[in-house]
């Protein structure tokens, strides 16, 4: 008796009570419908975590200003002694490791061409800002040192600054103006999307720092030099920890503060606090695969009851097939195929259902679809070895019945 | 009708059969089956020689041992003391696997209840032997036809069990039965389910295997279907208590199997 014989005995056998069979594989249908779902939403939510990660810039460290305290109160963010010119200049010489730094100053204002304007969020900013953020223009030119040296009134505007108010034409060369300044749209960033917060990181124009401090915000400033932000990036071969504790170091030198102490700024690794993120994806997987191995086990429950029974109602014609020559080991194998085969079909309306779940999941949820032949394959081979493990005891006993009490069973 | 072809050595005329070594040798065959506390001698130290090419029937009330008997004599079961030797293998020193091929080759069973597997073509019923032989011949469904044909089924192949007559039925189960040329043709109760006509065709059946030179050993409570066998042995209490030569009641009659009306 060999293999193809079994499975064409098995699929004979699954075949003459259909509704039974396919009745008894829902664990497995269950089983393998999560692993399916499980992988597709595992990987589709980290692929998107990972285009948030990259959105953000890689290697990179965010320096804030620290919070002043009143009365034991936090102020927020900024209400400390703000970051300078001085301490962009600092860390990019002082701190090994770095490659580019720098500053930013925010001001929410409109941008105004002709008789449209948008209020959006003017980032002044150094030239190597869209080098660290990993956001190169889309068209025209990035913002060059000599632009931020000599505080020219020069733009680049975000996708959907340039949706708003060019709607369709080309922005590169045309005049705004913001708080009544004229400034020239230089370049058009390319598209980052929405950020991990939801904020939309395309509404958003950048000007040379220098202009935003003499020309949009500047006057209002107690300190000249004074910078929102610093980003730094770091080369990829350097440690971020090691750069993190540098750039600390160095600014509590610059500003004096005694050993003790706490820092009044911050330095945040934000690609780390978007991995933690990911932490409760994690967590949501484990969850689902503990939901697909449970399924598995109970739908090999299920095949191994159906199986027992099977064994019952068919001791005479293994009575029979050992009485004509059939071996323990053609009788084990035979019914070891039809447990395989029902976990097998199983399998196939797990796939079935896992693939059209995760098909709907990311649709809904805008991710890439990620159901790769591999997940399949693994998925169906769960079943196969469900099949193995669950068929086995009664494979075992039909194979060890004793012939003469299994040509008289009724 | 087609001769079984088998090899010089085996090959016993009805008239060299009791000068030859016997296909089937018993000594002081025991066999004890412990129920609760108690031992029960369902055979009881039974010496019997079976020569090739012989038409015997085996009878006895139940419970006399005559099923044990068959049972070792189908190697489905081993004794519990003495030997029992078939075509040449002393069974009780066989591995189960080894059991399972002695009567894959040598041995041919049909039932009472004829043990047809359910939605399967006749054909297909009898081509199993074959699947299961070590080495698997490579014309398993010619040999299958043509065993068909010699129990006068030819037109019958694609018939299932729910199909055929009883009498049909047992026929594909006597295919089945020689299907892998066996020495013996092992047949327990064969006409239990049948009527009285069809039951005379079977017997007809069997007759013509013997006279091609099939060893048929037959176990029937029914005396006048052990008429049809050359000797009879009568079991009581797990004991031989007669063992006579006979003349078959077709000896005279021609052979029937191959001139069935299809």
């Amino acid at each position: 008796m060999n293999m193809w014989d079994s499975v064409l005995i098995a699929v004979n056998a699954l075949r003459v009570n259909l509704l039974r069979s396919v009745l008894t594989t829902l664990g497995i249908v269950i089983g393998v419908a999560s692993v399916i779902i499980l992988v597709a939403v595992g990987t589709g939510a980290s692929s998107e975590v990972d285009r948030q990660i990259k959105a953000l810039g890689t290697n990179m460290l965010v320096v804030f200003p620290g919070s002043s305290r009143v009365l034991g109160r936090s102020q927020g963010a900024g209400t400390d002694i703000p970051l300078s010119e001085g301490d962009v200049t600092a860390i990019r010489d002082k701190v090994p490791g770095v490659v580019a730094v720098s500053g930013q100053i925010t001001e929410t204002a409109p941008i105004v061409r002709g008789n449209t304007n948008w209020t959006t969020t003017i980032s002044g900013v150094h030239a190597e800002y869209g080098f660290i953020r990993d956001w190169p223009v889309e068209s025209g030119r990035e913002l060059e040192a000599n632009d931020v040296r000599s505080g020219a009134k020069v733009a680049i505007i975000g996708k959907t600054v340039a949706q708003e108010i060019f709607a369709g034409e080309n922005p590169v060369g045309a005049a705004v103006r913001i708080k009544n300044v004229p400034f020239e749209v230089v370049g058009v960033l390319t598209s980052k999307g929405q950020s991990a917060m939801g904020r939309d990181q395309d509404d958003i124009v950048l000007i040379p720092i220098s202009t935003a401090r003499a020309r949009i915000s500047g006057k209002s400033q107690i300190q000249n030099d004074r910078v929102g932000q610093i980003y730094v990036k770091i080369d990829t071969d350097s440690d971020l920890a090691v750069a993190q504790e540098d750039i600390e170091n160095l600014l509590r030198q610059r500003r004096k503060t005694t050993r003790g102490a706490e820092n009044t700024f911050s330095v945040r690794n934000l690609s780390e606090t978007m991995k933690a993120r990911t932490e409760v994806l994690t967590t949501m997987s484990y969850l689902l695969a503990a939901t697909s191995v449970i399924s598995l086990i109970v739908g090999g429950i299920g095949i191994m009851n159906i199986m027992l029974v099977s064994v019952t109602e068919r001791t005479r014609e293994i009575g029979l097939r050992m009485a004509v020559g059939g071996r323990r080991r053609d009788i084990l194998l035979q019914f070891l195929v039809e447990a395989v085969s029902l976990c097998l079909l199983g399998g196939l309306i797990g796939v079935a259902i896992g693939v059209s779940a995760s098909t709907i999941i990311a649709f809904v949820a805008d991710w890439p679809v990620l159901v790769s032949p591999a997940v399949l394959g693994g998925a169906m081979a769960a079943a196969a070895a469900t099949g193995i493990c669950f068929g086995l005891f009664p494979a075992r006993r039909a194979a060890h019945l004793n012939p003469i009490d299994a040509l008289r069973s009724e | 009708m087609t001769v079984i072809e088998r090899s010089p050595s085996s090959v016993p005329g009805r008239e060299g059969a009791s000068s030859a070594t016997p296909l089937i040798s018993a000594r002081d065959l025991s066999k004890i089956y412990r129920v609760g506390e108690q031992d029960l001698v369902a055979l009881d130290k039974v010496s019997l020689d079976i020569a090739a090419g012989d038409f015997v029937a085996i009878m006895g009330p139940s419970g006399s041992g005559k099923s044990t008997m068959m049972n070792l004599i189908g190697a489905l079961d081993v004794p519990t003391s003495g030997n029992l030797v078939i075509d040449g293998r002393d069974i009780g020193s066989l591995s189960a696997d080894e059991l399972a091929d002695l009567r894959n080759r040598s041995i041919g069973f049909v039932f009472q209840q004829f043990n047809l597997l359910p939605r399967t073509s006749a054909l297909k019923q009898v081509m199993l032997p074959l699947l299961y032989a070590h080495p698997r011949p490579e014309n398993m469904e010619e040999m299958a036809r043509r065993r068909l044909e010699q129990v006068g089924l030819a037109s019958r192949m694609d018939h299932t069990p729910r199909q055929l007559s009883g009498g049909q039925q047992q026929r594909v189960a006597i295919a089945r039965a020689i299907v892998n040329n066996p020495k013996i043709l092992l047949a327990d109760e064969p006409t239990g389910a049948l009527d009285t006509k069809t039951s005379e065709e079977i017997m007809q059946v069997f007759t013509a295997l013997n006279r091609e030179g099939i060893t048929v050993v037959l176990v029937t409570h029914e005396p006048e279907i052990a008429l049809w066998a050359g000797r009879r042995i009568t079991f009581r209490d797990g004991r031989i208590i007669d063992d006579v030569r006979q003349t078959p009641i077709t000896a005279a009659a021609p052979p029937p199997a191959g001139g069935q009306p299809q």
